[in-house]
This record gives structure tokens, sequence and C-alpha cells, in this order.
């Protein structure tokens, strides 16, 4: 037993406060967008360029001109704003925006992110997610815990080129939850995912953690 | 008689009948091109059409994507007119994909944010600034850093282009430009850093129609605009919701 994907988008979501402006990666943060508590509110940004991002529109109402990162269709709120890349990434790197939570392919105990190319593969490119985690101060990262082949994602150091050198605050994965010191003082387990013994943790895990349940 | 209107005279040589007149006289082999932006949203049309069907070839291209299959800046990379690529994502483009796996064409990386800030930085007379983003990482190789207050940063330089091309909403015979929602993206900071900028519009109004104070480009930025045509504005990703639902 492990959460799925909406338990751990969920788990992510109890990060949000009241008033947050909030910037979802693609994938499982994305989920987040559903799951934002009644009477709470919350703003989410796009980094293209527009803040109070909507749901998707009705079919027939899609506007090419109103798009969020991930290129889907979107709508607008009353709150809306739209503005340029530019003073969207002021928003980013000037600390504006309280919350980022994102997709990672690995996670180390120091904080570290990668999460933007595999060498020898084809690179697409690291999009805003180096800008993200340079300048908002709370970076949530929700990754599966360990590669397809088993071997884990949280590391003590990162094999892949980082996005980032400690920026990583919260990790959610299937198994649980770490919270990460920045500065490198370490990592500690704080939740288990229902089902979840921490022996199997331990044994899938490559970083260095403390466990304070 | 035109003393009396000498700012009818001046705006209307910034008007151009078509794409392909706008861009006579100003492209070459080897030029630096930066184009408006984000996916297909906002791109200038009619004016990439324009670039491919003038033959320039090794273009460096500066801007967020490359286009996207069949679509955008693909059409002038699938003419082997692009040398070099600056962007922060160039997914979904095979031809991009196999000719840099082959080593054929040169991409810069760049963050999102420091393109967009290179490229403010670039228009505004600015040769570089210091950065959080990319510190640590293999971003930073090879650049000045320097701290402050405790932070590392990493200098990162403007950027300028020969021919800065954008797509605005609406526009006058001024240059005075209007975007529409998300397809505003990287337009307002490329219309500032080209030595020569032109704008196509969806609608071309009279000066004195777009009101002073909601225009977002001012029009020293552009030196030619044109009436764009058969827009096609793809979208890469079309997400629906079923009606009734919240």
């Amino acid at each position: 037993m492990a959460w799925n994907r909406d338990q751990m988008a969920a788990r992510a979501a109890k990060e949000l406060r009241d008033g947050f402006y909030v910037n979802l990666g693609i994938g499982i943060p994305t989920l987040v967008a559903n799951m934002i508590p009644e009477g709470m509110e919350v703003t989410l940004q796009s980094e293209n360029g527009m803040l109070g991002m909507g749901a998707f529109p009705y079919e027939g109402e899609e506007d090419a001109d109103l798009i969020n990162a991930g290129k889907q269709t979107i709508t607008e709120l009353p709150k809306s704003v739209y503005f340029s890349s530019a003073d969207s990434f002021g928003m980013i790197r000037g600390g504006h925006i309280n919350l980022s939570i994102l997709g990672g392919m690995q996670v180390s105990e120091k904080g570290d992110l990668a999460n933007w190319m595999v060498p020898g593969k084809m690179i697409k490119g690291m999009g805003g997610a180096m800008d993200l985690v340079a300048g908002v101060p709370k970076v949530v990262v929700v990754m599966d815990h360990c590669e397809k082949g088993g071997d884990s994602k949280f590391k003590k150091d990162c094999s892949l080129p980082l996005t980032g050198k400690g920026v990583v605050d919260l990790l959610i994965t299937e198994l649980g939850v770490f919270e990460i010191d920045r500065k490198g003082s370490g990592a500690k387990l704080i939740e288990l995912a229902e089902g979840v013994t921490l022996d199997e943790i331990k044994a899938k895990t490559e970083a260095n953690f403390t466990v304070a349940l | 008689m035109f003393v009396l209107q000498p700012l009818e005279a001046f705006v209307t040589s910034k008007i151009y009948p078509d794409a392909a007149s706008a861009l006579k006289g100003l492209t070459r082999d080897g030029m630096t091109v930066m184009a408006g932006g984000f996916g297909l949203c906002g791109i200038p049309e009619n004016l990439i059409v324009a670039l491919r069907d003038s033959g320039a070839k090794d273009l460096t291209v500066i801007g967020n994507n490359v286009g996207c299959d069949e679509h955008g800046m693909w059409l002038v990379l699938a003419n082997n007119q692009i040398k070099k690529v600056l962007a922060s994502y160039v997914g979904e483009n095979k031809i991009l994909e196999s000719r840099y796996m082959k080593g054929e064409i040169e991409v810069e990386f760049n963050p999102q944010g420091t393109l967009a800030e290179r490229i403010r930085a670039g228009g505004a007379g600015i040769p570089a600034f210091y950065t959080r983003t990319g510190y640590g990482t293999k971003v930073a190789e090879g650049k000045e850093t320097r701290q402050f207050n405790g932070e590392w940063y990493v200098m990162e330089t403007g950027l300028t282009a020969d021919v800065a091309l954008v797509k605005a909403w609406k526009g006058d015979a001024a240059g005075n430009l209007i975007y529409r929602k998300t397809a505003r993206n990287f337009n307002p900071m490329i219309a500032t850093a080209g030595k020569v900028t032109i704008a196509e519009v969806e609608e071309l109004v009279p000066v004195g129609a777009l009101p002073p104070d909601q225009i977002h480009t001012p029009g020293i930025f552009v030196k030619r605009i044109i009436q764009g045509k058969d827009y096609v504005k793809h979208i890469e990703r079309r997400t629906t919701r079923p009606r009734g639902s919240k």
C-alpha cells in the first residue's frame, strides 16, 4: 500500500495557505488545483504570464490566446491579470510567489533538485523550473520514490544535472513525506503513507534521514 | 499642407502592405532574429512565413521555443535556415530533436526567466545582470558568479537582435501595441530588443483609437507594422471540461 497520484496531490495541497500565490508544475502538481480547500483563497500563477488561472474551458469555448505554462487551454477568473513573461519571472525571482509545487527526477538529502535533463537523451529544456526553485521561498517536490528499475530517487547526491542547489523544502513521494533543510543540516521523515512501514521506506531510500514521525 | 500634418507623414511610414515587404532589405545570412510567442501562442505567424520565404540562412533564432511540428518557427527550421537557437524549451519538435542529437544545430538552453530578463535587459541598454537562477548548475558553468548579501548569483548578459518579430492584438500607425491575454508572453520584451522591430497585428487601427493608458508597447520600439492575415492560432493542447461541470 502507498499513496496514489491523487493522494500525493492531496498531501501537497495541505501546504496551501489562505492568500497564497502558487505556481504548479506539470503532472501530479497540476492535480493540486482541484484540491484547494473550500473557503481558502489561493491564486494560481502561470509563468507564461497570468495570475488567477481558471478551469479548462467548456468545449467550443477554447481561446488560443489563453493557455497555461503546459500549453493547455484554460479560462480566466474575475481576479485574473495578464502580464509579460519578464514581469512573471520578476514575481518568481523576486520571491513574491509563496509556493512552488513541481515534479522531480532526483532530490538529494541536501535539497538539490534534478528534473530537467538526462545526459545522452534528448534535452527539451528547463523551461521555468530553474527560476522557480531559485526564487520561490517554499519549494515542494512531488515525485515517485523509486525509478522503474527500483533505484531510489531520493539520494545522497543527485547523479543527474541539477535544476537547483539546496532548493527543496519538502519532498512528497507515494511512500511518505520528508522535510529537507536547504542549508544542508539534513532530511527528516515526517510522515508515512498509509500502509507503509518505516522499514520499507528505509529499504527504498538512498538518502540519509532522521525520523520524526 | 504637410507642415500642418507632420504626425501623419511620420506615422504612415511605419505601415507596410504585407509581411514580405516589411522584411525587405532587413534579412541577410548569419543574422540574429528574435520572435515572440510562448509555444504557438502569440507568435508572429505572417512574419515567420515571410522569414522562411526570404531564404536567409545560418540564422541565430532567439525565442522561448522554436515552434513545434509543422507550426511557427518550425517552418524556418525545416527549411534549413537556422544555425543556432537560444530557447528555454524545445519539445514537440522532431526536426530540432534529430538535428540536435546529430550535432547539426547549436542549442543554448536558457532558464525561461533568465531568457526573458536577458531580452528585457538588452532592450533597456543593460549589458549584464546577476540572478540566483541556475547557480550551482550547468547553466552557470563558465559564467561569473558573485555574492550579494550572503547569497550567490550568476552573471547573465543582455540580448539584442538584428530583427525582432512580434505579434500583437491591436496596433496603430505609430506602432503602439496592445496584446491579448497570454499571447503577450515574450512579445513586449522582444519588441524592445531589435535593431529593427516589426510588429504584425490582428487589427491595425488609426492613431488615437487605442487608449494611451492601455498601450503595452509604446510605438517608439516598433519600426514597421503590418496588418496580419489568415491567422491559424493553432492550439497545442486543447483541454476542456464537460458542460454543466464546475
